[in-house]
Formats: structure tokens, C-alpha cells, sequence
């Protein structure tokens, strides 16, 4: 199929569809909002389950509630709607079931506003929801690549029963770009064998996160653990950018990510030997590659949409060997190329030792930034 | 050309969104890369309607500029807001229709376009946004006016495919009032 030009949100949308989806449960909140009305439309049309539910809490319950079906099934909201869902979310993970969580996130804390941003960074990551699991965490940063890991995000739930968060920003679920959309996907014969759908002629399946007795909560424990283990061994996944000579390397995800990407294209034709390293899983986390990195760069520049999230995962990774510094826009701010830039040329010159406290250096010029009305 | 970066700005209702999505449309068809991203914000309810298009042969990363190449402004707070953004040496095309004072800077290639007359005289005042276009594509021809009337009648919405010869009109007329005007500043 030939490239169109596709609005973000609802192409993410048919790309869930064409990966399988058969159950959407959801509540409208700005920037995710196209999302909802996409699958409103067209699953109906396709014999398939939409529910608007009244709630967030309602709606990742429905979520949960469906994929003990065994069929695939997601959500997609926008940070406070996530914030009410992690309930749900840490039961689906307690009862290791697969669900697809596309997250649009926009500026806060608290009700913030509906523009860019990438605070959710720990959220997302980290869990977010009560308890011992661990969540696949996938960033993209074009329309196409979210396309890609939306259907990418189904098959990582389906293979390790896994809860799969996408993490976009309104930029991308906004924006129109060329994209290519893959065929649909025949939908499964059979349900896999731990579904719940009627245990008419075989032994009944018990989907619950229940585990009164401790000793048996630690043997599920155990086994999200490994699962895990093996996640983070198969499951990496990044893009680099002219880092094959990079003197210095710039890191960013996402929005963040691709804007600092025109910096960098910039930084070389200044004869700037720059690079970007952009996760694409922020969970599992490129950590080897990282490391690799820093032993063979100068310095590291860490970009980020919030205030220096992913540069606390990145600092203990580098352990000393290079000064990592870093510039970060919050509350909704995009930055622009040319911001970046002005940063690569500063980190490129700058000869001072690792002072480690990259954060409160960053806060003083933002403020020097935002003074001058940047 | 490396990458051409473009601003839209109106008021909601004067059709910037779609004469980007159009320019987007022209570009992607033609084998360039292209990003369109309106601005989204509580703005657009009653007030200011952008977007921001980027055109280039290359991968496109950020989507937005600080510094457009070329700003297509609409109204006065359009022109207020990006007349001093606009790149050094680039274009900027204003609809006099609607604004009533000159550039403040001379380092512009710039036409004045009475976009809503032009438009009313087609007997449609929604076409304002197409005869920018037009003057546009005089100003800047980062893709040909041919190209851009086919993307749009490939890509105009069905319920408005009967306003497509007043579309071609449009932005007839307002190249050919751009191509006059530019004429008679080198004359």
C-alpha cells in the first residue's frame, strides 16, 4: 500500500484495528479525544466491541474485563485519564493479562492543559499503578512509527501477557505526515488457552489478582520477574542518528527526540560531530547501549519534554565516565530546533568536569530562557 | 531547497487548516516529505487558527519552527504575531482585506493580497484562504499551482467537490493578482 497522508490519532487507531483489536473502552479527554471518535466509528462497522464508558475508572475496567476473553483489547486517554486508570491497570498487570494503553500526554501536573509534553516519563515507566510488575514502554516519534508500535504493542502483550503502553504526545496525534498502514489482520480462531470463555468440556481458567496467602503472591512475584528478564533481553529497541563518529551524543525520546534530531543535522553541518541516540522502549530501557555510548563519546546531552526524567535513568547508566548535561522544556513547551542547537554548541565547548548536578544547571538557564521570552 | 517551512494563520473559519492540509497534500503527492500540525490549543475556540506545514526532500524532524520561510497571515493579529518571526530574506503573503497597516521591516519578500474581495467578486468570501494560496505559490513557488489545484480536487471532501472550479478560481486569481502586484514593485 502506497503512502498517505495521515492525521496521527486516527491512524493509530485503524492501526489498532488492522492488528486486532476487538474490544475499545474509553472515556474522551483532549489530546487523545480523535482516538475514541475513530474507533466510535468504525468498529461498530467491523462487528466489534466500543464502549464509551462514564468513566476512566470504568472504562479500564471494561478493558480488564475484556482481555480475560483472551481477545485484544485497549484503551486510550490522555495523563490525568491515565492517572484514574492505574488502578485497573495494576489489577490487569496482578492477573497478567494483555492490554494495549495508548497514552497522550499533555501538560500538568494536576489538570494542566491539553498541549505536548512528556511528564508522564515516571509514570509510565515506573509502573504508576501499586504493586511488583512491570510495564512494556514504547515511544515513538513520527506517525508512522507509532503505527508500527501500535501493532508491535499487541504482539509484546499477547507474547508475555504483559500490559504495553504507547506514549505520545499531542504533536504526534495531531500532526499529518505520510504513513504507510499495514493489511488487517485476520482475526484468531481460538481463544489462547488461559482465556475465560466458558468451560464448557475442559477444566474451568481462573483470571484473578487475588493471592490472600503471601508465599503464593511471591510465586507470582517470581514468575512477573523473570518474565521480565526475559523482556528486557529480547525486547530492546532504539534509533541512532550519525552517532557512528559522534564525538558527543545527544539522547531524546519521542517529540523530543525528533526535534533534537533537526538540531543535530544542523550541529554536523557546523562541523559539530553530534549524534542522537533516541529509545524507542523507554521499558526495557536501552541500558547496554547507553553505556556503550558513554565510553565512547565526550559528553551527553540529555533532551527531554519534562524536567530531567529519563536523565535520572541515564546518570547512574553512565557512572562518571562523561559530564551528561541537559536541557528540558515542561508544562506543555516544545521545544524548538534552534534551542537545541544552542545547546549542542554550549555542550560541544564546554571542557568543565562532571559536576552531577546537571538538573539544577539546567534550571538556572531555563529561567535565564523564559526570562528573555524564548 | 533543503526544507521549506510555511505558516498559516487566521482567524478560526477562514479555512487556514485546510489550505495547509491542501499545500500538504500537493507536496506528498509530488514525492517530497511533508509535515502538517495545526495549533491546538484553547486558541482555536473563537480566536487565532494555525498550522505550520514543512516541506523538504529530506526526513523532516521537528514539525514546528520558530522561524517560518514563509508566513501566510490573514488577519492583523496573524501578521501582529509572525511578521518579526519570519525568517530574515523569507516571503510573507497578508490579506489587506483584513489588515490595515504595512511591514515594519523591509528584509521581507512580501504581497498584499485583498483576499476577501478577490473571493467575494467569486461569489464564495470562504475562498479568501485559497486566493492566499495562490498569491502564495507567485511568492514562493515551492510547488507549482498546477500541482496544488490537482491535490485539491484528489483530496477536496466530497460535500464541497461542487466548489472546486471556484477553488481553481481562487487560486487563479490570486496568483495572477500577486504576479501583477510583484510586477509593478520591480517596474
Amino acid at each position: 500500500m502506497a503512502k498517505e497522508l495521515l492525521k496521527g490519532n486516527e491512524a493509530f487507531a485503524e492501526a489498532a484495528i488492522r492488528a486486532g483489536c476487538e474490544g475499545f473502552y474509553g472515556y474522551p479527554i483532549t489530546p487523545s479525544t480523535e482516538f475514541l471518535e475513530y474507533m466510535a466509528k468504525r468498529m461498530p462497522q467491523l462487528g466489534r466491541a466500543f464502549v464509551q464508558a462514564e468513566s476512566e475508572v470504568a472504562a479500564v475496567n471494561m478493558v480488564y474485563g475484556a482481555a480475560c476473553t483472551g481477545k485484544r483489547t485497549m484503551t486510550a486517554s490522555s495523563s490525568p485519564g491515565i492517572s484514574l486508570m492505574m488502578e485497573g491497570i495494576s489489577y490487569i498487570a496482578g492477573t497478567e493479562v494483555p492490554a494495549v494503553i495508548v497514552n497522550v500526554i499533555r501538560g500538568g501536573p494536576g489538570l494542566g492543559n491539553i498541549a505536548p509534553s512528556q511528564g508522564d516519563y515516571y509514570q509510565m515507566v515506573k509502573g504508576g499503578g501499586h504493586g511488583d510488575y512491570f510495564p512494556i514502554v514504547l515511544a515513538p516519534a513520527s506517525v508512522q512509527e507509532t503505527v508500527d508500535c501500535i501493532i508491535l504493542a499487541f504482539d509484546l502483550a499477547d507474547k508475555y501477557r504483559s500490559i504495553v503502553h504507547v506514549i505520545v504526545d499531542g504533536n504526534l496525534g495531531q500532526m499529518m505526515e505520510p504513513a504507510e498502514l499495514p493489511p488487517m489482520r485476520e482475526l484468531p480462531k481460538e481463544p489462547p488457552e488461559w482465556a475465560v470463555t466458558g468451560a464448557k468440556g475442559r477444566e474451568p481458567n481462573f483470571l484473578s489478582s487475588i493471592y490472600i496467602d503471601p508465599a503464593d503472591e511471591e510465586v507470582t512475584n517470581i514468575r512477573l520477574v523473570k518474565r521480565w528478564m526475559e523482556i528486557e533481553k529480547n525486547e530492546v529497541r532504539y534509533n541512532e542518528l550519525m552517532m557512528e563518529d559522534a564525538e558527543f551524543a545527544v539522547i531524546g525520546f519521542g517529540t523530543a527526540g525528533r526535534v533534537a534530531s533537526s538540531a543535530v543535522r544542523a550541529a554536523r553541518e557546523e562541523g559539530i560531530k553530534v549524534g542522537l541516540f533516541r529509545p524507542i522502549s523507554l521499558a526495557p530501557f536501552p541500558k547496554k547501549e547507553v553505556e556503550e555510548i558513554s565510553k565512547r563519546v565526550q559528553r551527553i546531552l540529555v533532551v527531554e519534554m519534562n524536567s530531567g526524567m529519563m536523565l535520572d535513568d541515564i546518570v547512574p547508566l553512565v557512572e562518571g565516565r562523561v559530564p551528561v548535561e541537559f536541557y528540558g522544556r515542561m508544562g506543555g513547551m516544545t521545544p524548538f530546533p534552534d534551542e537545541i542547537l544552542d545547546e549542542i554548541r554550549r555542550v560541544s565547548e564546554n571542557k568543565a568536569p562532571v559536576n552531577g548536578n546537571a538538573r539544577a544547571e539546567w534550571i538556572a538557564r531555563l529561567e535565564k530562557i523564559v526570562e528573555e521570552g524564548k | 531547497m533543503k526544507e521549506t517551512s510555511i505558516i498559516i494563520s487566521g482567524f478560526g473559519g477562514q479555512g487556514t487548516l485546510f489550505s495547509g492540509q491542501v499545500l500538504a497534500y500537493a507536496a506528498l503527492d509530488n514525492n517530497f516529505n511533508v509535515t502538517w500540525i495545526p495549533s491546538y490549543g484553547p486558541e482555536m475556540r473563537g480566536g487565532t487558527a494555525s498550522c505550520t506545514v514543512i516541506i523538504s526532500k529530506e526526513e523532516i524532524g521537528s514539525p514546528l519552527v520558530r522561524n517560518p520561510d514563509i508566513s501566510v497571515v490573514l488577519n492583523l493579529p496573524s501578521l501582529d504575531k509572525y511578521e518579526h518571526l519570519t525568517k530574515s530574506g523569507g516571503c510573507l503573503v497578508a490579506n489587506s482585506s483584513l489588515i490595515n497597516r504595512g511591514l515594519n521591516r523591509d528584509d521581507l519578500k512580501n504581497v498584499y493580497i485583498p483576499a476577501n474581495e478577490i473571493a467575494e467578486e467569486i461569489g464564495l468570501s470562504r475562498m479568501a484562504n485559497m486566493v492566499m494560496i495562490g498569491g502564495m505559490l507567485c511568492l514562493a513557488p515551492v510547488l507549482s499551482l498546477e500541482v496544488v489545484k490537482q491535490a485539491l480536487s484528489e483530496h477536496i471532501p466530497e460535500r464541497h467537490r461542487r466548489t472546486l472550479p471556484m477553488n481553481f478560481d481562487a487560486m487563479q486569481r490570486g496568483y495572477e493578482f500577486a504576479e501583477q502586484a510583484l510586477a509593478e514593485v520591480a517596474a
